[in-house]
């Protein structure tokens, strides 16, 4: 396929997984050979499936000796499942009873795959691609496919359906290169590996041509292309330099001590909305996290999640933050987020319905379960919490009054359980406007749902988009008066909506008083930035 | 389960809290199942007390325990060596699985 070079290849966008630049030669690599066995007898398929696991066990014992380190850890989980006879025993049983081996094998993985998948812990999801990585490189070697290891040229764009962890460290990345997938995932453990070797990855985009002799792999903007122009070369190569110094400079404002305005500390915060948002390379840089949602644990299955799974989540959160503080929302579901079997079907309003705070109060069943999960990991760190959609003080106290009650539960079956310090959101306009009347730990301006109810605006309705505008006056004097409030009682304020992210609306924040902000790990370097860049301009005056 | 005992050996039995940050994760259940393995004794294993017993020797079953930090990890053995299994499986736990390998 020889295009002349002046004209530019095919381009393809999918998400990314890992940010870096690469280009070089295109490698397609196709996924193992399927069908084709011949299947014998019961025993003659025993055999096999022993000798397949032999060789795939001393494949992999081999791979983990010349990795080293973590990634010897990740495969020595594989080696001990090859010689646990109680993992392989149903496997045998359905060859007994006349499956053919790769049948048995992938019908036994695939029980306990889903097994994995279906556990919120970060630990054990992130198994179910080992697990993965261990069926097919059996499975390989059963169909006598490729057990040598790939041909790739240093340097090369290496383009997959998806790629286990095991292929991924067969590959020698020590001249660079890049990985787009067809498929694959952002958090899956090969992109863990991706971002940790700073190999430029990129996931899901799709159908991509097969033939091409070299490609250029952008992970920042998520786009592959295929036999680029010199022209494109030359586009990319200064994308590569800019993306460069841009980091560095990133990385520089980040590393140093917290952002500071007219000599007053600004406390920057992270919002996440799952446990794995953590693993963003910039978190790190956070003083804490400002707001941690939970509607995930609702969105995973159609069963509620049970204690132990909540704590789990919680659990990882807090012993990633150490001594730095993190805030948990209760669950907010209802309004733009139904979750079935718990929220109000057929509401004519539901933005203005029973969510948040209101929804668990009703469903004190569900609530406390969550409340138990969160007394217990209060011991276990710096924890508050806070409720959504807080109308009157009387809501606030019902919701103390239960969390009140798990503790004591707890404490009397001799479980470790604490009381955090207990917070609302300032969202509803009612609360904003009589702010001295709630008897809370800490209060979060949540200023999504503030400005839309104040400006009487949807803001899923993009006509109205113009007019749901944050800067509104009458937004910024409720926000003023929560501030004035707590600096005057001595009640922390924060402020945690798309606001504290969106560098136009930072000075009017720090103009009505506000010191602690919570915005998404991206922004974090942004929103640093600027506010230094405030802080000069402030002392130019 | 509870009934396997050999007529010549008794029941040891031990218990530890799990101490290991992450609970008990791929890295501690690959170590303690290489440790049961050096042993000739049945191990069974459990992270509560209502549980099943599990075999301490499969690693794939220990991962099903999903036992989280400060759980108390139960071991029961029978057979000639069932005494030094349990204490140096409850050691490693105690010891919160050291990097003892060469």
């Amino acid at each position: 396929m020889n295009m002349p070079p002046d004209i530019a290849g095919q381009a393809y966008k999918g998400r990314t997984a890992s940010i870096g630049f690469a280009h070089g030669p295109f490698v397609r690599v196709e996924a193992a050979a399927t069908d084709g066995r011949a299947v014998g007898t019961p025993p003659d398929e025993e055999h096999a499936l022993r000798a397949a696991l032999a060789s795939a066990g001393r494949q992999v014992a081999a791979l983990a000796e010349a990795a080293g380190g973590e990634a010897a850890q990740i495969l020595e989980f594989q080696v001990a499942l090859l010689e646990d006879e109680e993992f392989l025993e149903p496997t045998f049983a359905a060859i007994r009873d006349g499956t053919s081996a790769d049948a048995a094998w992938t019908s036994a993985l695939a029980e306990q795959i889903a097994d994995y998948n279906s556990a919120v812990d970060e630990y054990l999801q992130a198994r179910s691609s080992d697990l993965a990585d261990l069926r097919d490189r059996v499975l390989r070697t059963l169909r006598g496919g490729d057990s040598e290891t790939l041909k790739i040229p240093g340097g090369a764009v290496i383009c997959a359906d998806d790629l286990p962890p095991s292929r991924f460290l067969e590959i020698d990345w020590s001249d660079g290169g890049g990985l787009a997938l067809l498929r694959g995932s952002p958090t899956s453990h090969v992109a863990m590996l991706a971002r940790a070797r700073g190999i430029p990855m990129v996931v899901q985009l799709g159908a991509v041509s097969t033939g091409a002799a070299s490609a250029i792999l952008d992970g920042e903007g998520a786009t592959l292309e295929l036999d680029p122009s010199s022209e494109r070369v030359g586009l990319f190569e200064r994308r590569r330099e800019l993306h460069r110094k841009n980091r560095a400079s990133a990385r520089a404002i980040l590393r140093r001590p917290a952002a500071s305005w007219k000599g007053e500390k600004i406390r920057l915060l992270i919002n996440i909305q799952q446990v794995q948002d953590i693993n963003h390379s910039d978190a790190q840089y956070a003083d804490g996290i400002g707001l941690m949602r939970t509607e995930f644990l609702l969105a995973e299955k159609t069963e509620l999640p049970d204690e132990d799974t909540q704590y789990a989540a919680y659990d990882t959160v807090l012993r990633w933050a150490g001594n730095r503080t993190v805030t948990i929302r209760t669950f907010d579901a209802g309004g733009d987020k139904p979750v079935s079997g718990f929220t109000e079907d057929g509401e004519a309003n539901p933005f203005l319905g029973v969510r948040g705070l209101r929804l668990c109060l009703r469903h004190s069943e569900i609530f406390s379960v969550q409340l138990r999960a969160l007394a217990r990991a209060a011991v276990r760190g710096n924890l508050k919490v806070m409720f959504p959609m807080v109308t009157t003080p009387d809501e606030l106290e019902a919701g103390r009054a239960l969390f009140v009650e798990a503790v004591g539960r707890l404490q009397s079956q001799g479980i470790d359980a604490v009381l955090p310090p207990l917070g609302i959101m300032v969202e509803v306009p009612a609360a904003a406007l009589t702010i001295d009347r709630f008897k809370a730990a800490f209060f979060s301006i949540g200023s999504n749902d503030l400005a839309q109810y104040v400006t009487a605006c949807d803001r899923s309705n993009g006509a109205l988009a113009a007019l749901i505008d944050p800067l509104h006056p009458a937004v910024l004097d409720l926000i003023g008066r929560v501030v004035e409030f707590g600096t005057r009682s001595g009640v922390a304020v924060s402020l945690c909506g798309d606001m504290a992210g969106d560098p136009r609306c930072v000075p009017a924040l720090l103009s009505q008083g506000l010191r602690e902000l919570s915005i998404n790990p991206s922004a974090l370097a942004h929103i640093k930035r600027t506010i230094d860049e405030l802080g000069r301009e402030g002392r130019r005056e | 389960m509870l009934e396997t005992r050999k007529a010549n050996g008794e029941v040891i039995t031990g218990n530890v809290k799990l101490i290991h940050a992450a609970g008990m994760h791929a890295r501690p259940a690959v170590k303690l199942t290489k440790l049961a393995k050096k042993f000739q004794a049945q191990i069974s294993v459990r992270a509560s007390a209502t549980a099943e017993w599990i075999n301490a020797k499969s690693v794939s079953k220990i991962m099903t325990l999903r036992a989280a930090r400060d759980s108390i990890m139960e071991f029961k053995a029978s057979g000639e060596d069932a005494e030094a299994a349990v204490a140096a499986l409850v050691d490693l736990i105690a010891a919160d699985f050291p990097d003892t390998d060469p």
